[in-house]
């Protein structure tokens, strides 16, 4: 084991495992401003319940999200200092920014919600909840921005040895991110949608006390859930004709496209060997890919072979084939995913106007499995989108392997990263055992959790 | 003044607000097992810092984002070659982030004990990593002539950084404690002063000590003469005087001057550095600089833009936070949690 290869894994699961969080605090809070405005505009308490019921939810996963969100701003320096040496002229301003604009704006709004209900005016408690989803959601533009000049360097130039910046405007409306961005708010707002869906149809099917709370939340997260994996489709369909003008050896490896097609085919299953890159096994649709590239059944999409010779004459003699099983998988996986939510939610919107979904157990009863559909499709999304990026850090200018810390052993390396695996996995276990005895108590048990003479 | 100049000064106002700030929070985490007598004391003692510490730590990654932005190779090597000693520190912060949230959510003594102890931890060990590692760059590390750090671990543990890192932790103890003197009332309030005055004279003491270390050890006094001394004076006064207030309970002026030692201690390491950032043992010209460590002239003038906009706005927000805030823990307050 070297270096390279334990820092990508630190890299790759302390990342991967702060995602499990910020998802859902960027769509929850949204959600619960939204019921807190209501019960500050109508003074109706069932609201009220609401808001303190998914708030409380909300500041569980807030917490790991904050606490390990620490180690990703130190681990650039840390584990990739040649990395951070290249591209710190332009990665580090959103960064900085991002802790600026969005983290102080977050943390302290968040601060003054929770501590803050019998010191506020009902209205401007509320404004605090806003003032947090405005936060959280803007931090995720300042990272994507960061992570979109990865993708797509823009607005640099090289010089003295590293990427500098040229042009701040352009870096900051990257093409990149006009896709990313939506696409992952899109995503948080489904994340929060299916949270609140899941567990408001565990307490429906179970007739809890309070069911008001949860019919109300159902007959909401449905219409978010409707409107965030449509648009989450939308845009990713965008995204992934952007990443064709891009990043095509991305796509040719989400599709294993081994040869150039026109027009091309969609992949139903593939098998590949990737020593030699050939096919094993390959049941593919003919023209859908072109359709997807273009909308229309026509029109070239480049494949792995031809890929990798116009890299080897453009940047030298190497591998630019990332790896095609993870860069398959994950794109079915997270495709997959996020059209089952869609059908799901929309078969959740038909049964909400009907005023039927409280009879419909078999739905009800499918929803709480489904809570893990987001996360499954966030979590792939991110795996496609840097494991696809590969041999690359920055595409075309920087390779991953060129990255690493000089300053830090394999031996260091391997010591923080299985302390950070037993860590996380610890505190998972510990997470989940109080997201599911909250979740399950409902917003009276809840009182009843709470130490003696707290609220 | 040039943008370089201004940058140096930004991230030490930054680190100077983080230890300000953390500084007393982290001060409370490291009582907190010991001025609690029992489960809502504690909880009491959590809530003074309730709804600040994240906002708090923000300033630190604020740092950390400024220092990235304006001095890469600053961040490159410093992170890097600290590598043991930030992630001891990052392990830490997770567990005290994750305890300030799960310590009330069950019932169990066991649960809220362990919590309460992760507290106590992530504040005590970050507290003196931080007085090591700030010692280190003045004192000067092992960095060859690619700006890597070439040291190991141990490196960082010499008598001068263990001496500061100690500081750092009595420092921000007392400071935590004259803080809960404070915002508390009756037993715990007598306590966290009773603490306050039995910390004060080991405080001093190893003020002193690293002041005066850094200033002759360092070669601090060489470089820049005599004239400086003035800051760590102020430092030292300040902390002085601490005790004549905290016996007169006047603790809010005491409280302030607690702060005027951390400000001018943390100017103090910052005017010793100037205009170098991290000093190299093995060569004078290998230390990192504000020159050769920074970034672009343009992205400077950038970040410059934008922090001149947004901190002011930071600031204010944050200020009427600590005005909501502002009274006394009570038994009877509501314990909102």
């Amino acid at each position: 084991m070297n270096e390279l290869l334990l820092a990508r894994w630190q890299f790759a699961i302390t990342c991967t495992y702060h995602y499990f969080f910020v998802p859902l605090t960027l769509g929850l809070s949204i959600l619960v401003a939204i019921m807190e405005t209501r019960y500050a505009r109508t003074g109706d308490e069932v609201f009220k319940r609401m808001a303190k019921f998914w708030g409380k939810l909300f500041l569980i996963n807030f917490a790991m999200g904050v606490a390990t969100g620490l180690v990703m701003e130190f681990q650039f320096g840390m584990n990739w200092s040649e990395y951070a040496r290249f591209v710190g002229d332009i990665f580090g301003a959103p960064l900085a920014i991002e802790a600026l604009l969005a983290f102080f704006l977050e943390a302290t709004f968040l601060g003054i919600w929770i501590f803050g209900w019998d010191k506020l005016s009902k209205s401007l408690h509320a404004a605090a909840m806003w003032m947090v989803a405005i936060g959280s959601n803007m931090s995720a533009l300042w990272i994507l921005i960061a992570n979109s000049f990865m993708q797509q360097p823009v607005g640099y130039t090289i010089r003295n040895g590293r990427a500098e910046m040229t042009d701040f405007f352009v870096l900051i409306t990257n093409p990149n991110v006009r896709f990313q961005f939506p696409h992952v708010i899109a995503a948080g707002i489904t994340t929060a949608a299916f949270f609140v869906l899941g567990i408001s149809a565990y307490h429906l099917l179970r007739k809890s006390h309070d069911l008001e709370v949860f019919r109300r939340s159902f007959r909401i997260a449905v219409v978010y859930a409707v409107i965030g994996t449509v648009l989450v489709i939308l845009v990713g369909h965008g995204q992934t004709q952007h990443m064709i003008d891009t990043q095509p050896m991305k796509m040719a490896a989400a599709e294993a496209l081994m040869q150039t097609e026109d027009p091309a085919s969609f992949s139903l299953l593939s098998i590949v060997n990737e020593a030699d890159m050939t096919d094993i096994f390959s049941i593919r649709i003919p023209g859908l890919l072109s359709f997807l590239a273009y909308n229309t059944f026509q029109g070239e999409v480049k494949g792995i072979h031809e890929l990798q010779v116009t890299y080897q004459d453009l940047y030298g003699p190497g591998n630019y084939v990332p790896p095609v099983a993870v860069s398959y998988w994950t794109f079915r996986l997270m495709v997959g995913a996020g059209f089952l939510m869609a059908l799901l939610a929309l078969v959740g919107l038909y049964l909400v106007f009907r005023e039927r979904f409280e009879q419909q157990r078999l739905y009800l009863t499918l929803l709480v499995p489904a809570i893990a559909l987001p996360y499954i499709a966030n979590t792939t999304g991110w795996l496609l989108t840097e494991v696809g990026r590969q041999p690359w850090i920055v595409f075309g200018l920087q390779k991953t392997e060129d990255a690493v810390s000089p300053a830090v052993s394999a031996g260091m390396v391997l010591f923080s990263l299985a302390t950070f695996t037993v860590l996380y996995g610890a505190l998972m276990v510990a997470d989940i055992y109080l997201l599911s005895k909250y979740a399950k108590s409902g917003p009276e048990g809840q009182e009843d959790l709470s130490p003696a003479g707290a609220h | 003044m040039d943008l370089n100049t201004i940058w140096f000064i930004l991230i030490g106002v930054l680190f100077t607000g983080f230890f300000f700030l953390e500084g007393f929070d982290f001060g409370v985490g490291i009582l907190l097992p010991f001025l609690g007598k029992e489960d809502k004391e504690r909880r009491i003692i959590i809530n003074t810092i309730g709804p600040h510490w994240d906002a708090n730590e923000v300033w630190l990654v604020t740092a950390g984002g400024a220092m990235f932005a304006a001095f890469p190779n600053w961040y490159a090597t410093l992170f890097s070659g600290f590598y043991l000693a930030l992630f001891l520190m990052l392990l830490t912060m997770i567990l005290r982030a994750v305890a300030f949230e799960f310590r009330s959510k069950d019932k169990n003594p066991r649960w809220r004990s362990w919590w309460d102890w992760m507290i106590f931890v992530g504040s005590l060990v970050p507290a003196l990593l931080w007085g090591v590692a700030m010692a280190n760059l003045l004192r000067g590390v092992p960095i060859d002539a690619s700006m890597t750090y070439v040291g190991g671990f141990f490196n960082l543990l010499n008598p001068f950084a263990l001496l500061c890192g100690l500081t750092f932790v009595l420092v921000f103890t007392l400071h935590g404690a004259i803080f809960l003197t404070l915002k508390t009332d009756g037993q715990i309030s007598k306590r966290a002063r009773a603490v306050a005055k039995a910390l004060w004279i080991p405080a001093v003491v190893s003020l002193v000590l690293a002041l005066g270390m850094g200033y002759f050890g360092t070669g601090m006094a060489a470089r820049l003469g005599v004239a400086p001394i003035v800051v760590p004076l102020i430092a030292v006064v300040a902390l002085l005087l601490v005790s004549w207030f905290l016996y007169r309970e006047r603790t809010g002026l005491a409280f302030v001057l607690t702060g005027v030692t951390i400000a001018f201690s943390t100017i103090t390491l910052f005017m010793g550095l100037y205009p170098r950032v991290m000093v190299s043992s093995l060569s004078p010209d290998w230390s990192l600089t504000i020159y050769n460590a920074s970034s672009s002239p343009y992205t400077l003038k950038v970040m410059s833009i934008v922090a001149l906009i947004l901190l002011p706005i930071v600031l204010a927000y944050q200020a009427w936070s600590y005005w909501i805030f502002r009274q006394r823990l009570v038994r009877e307050s509501p314990l909102e949690y």
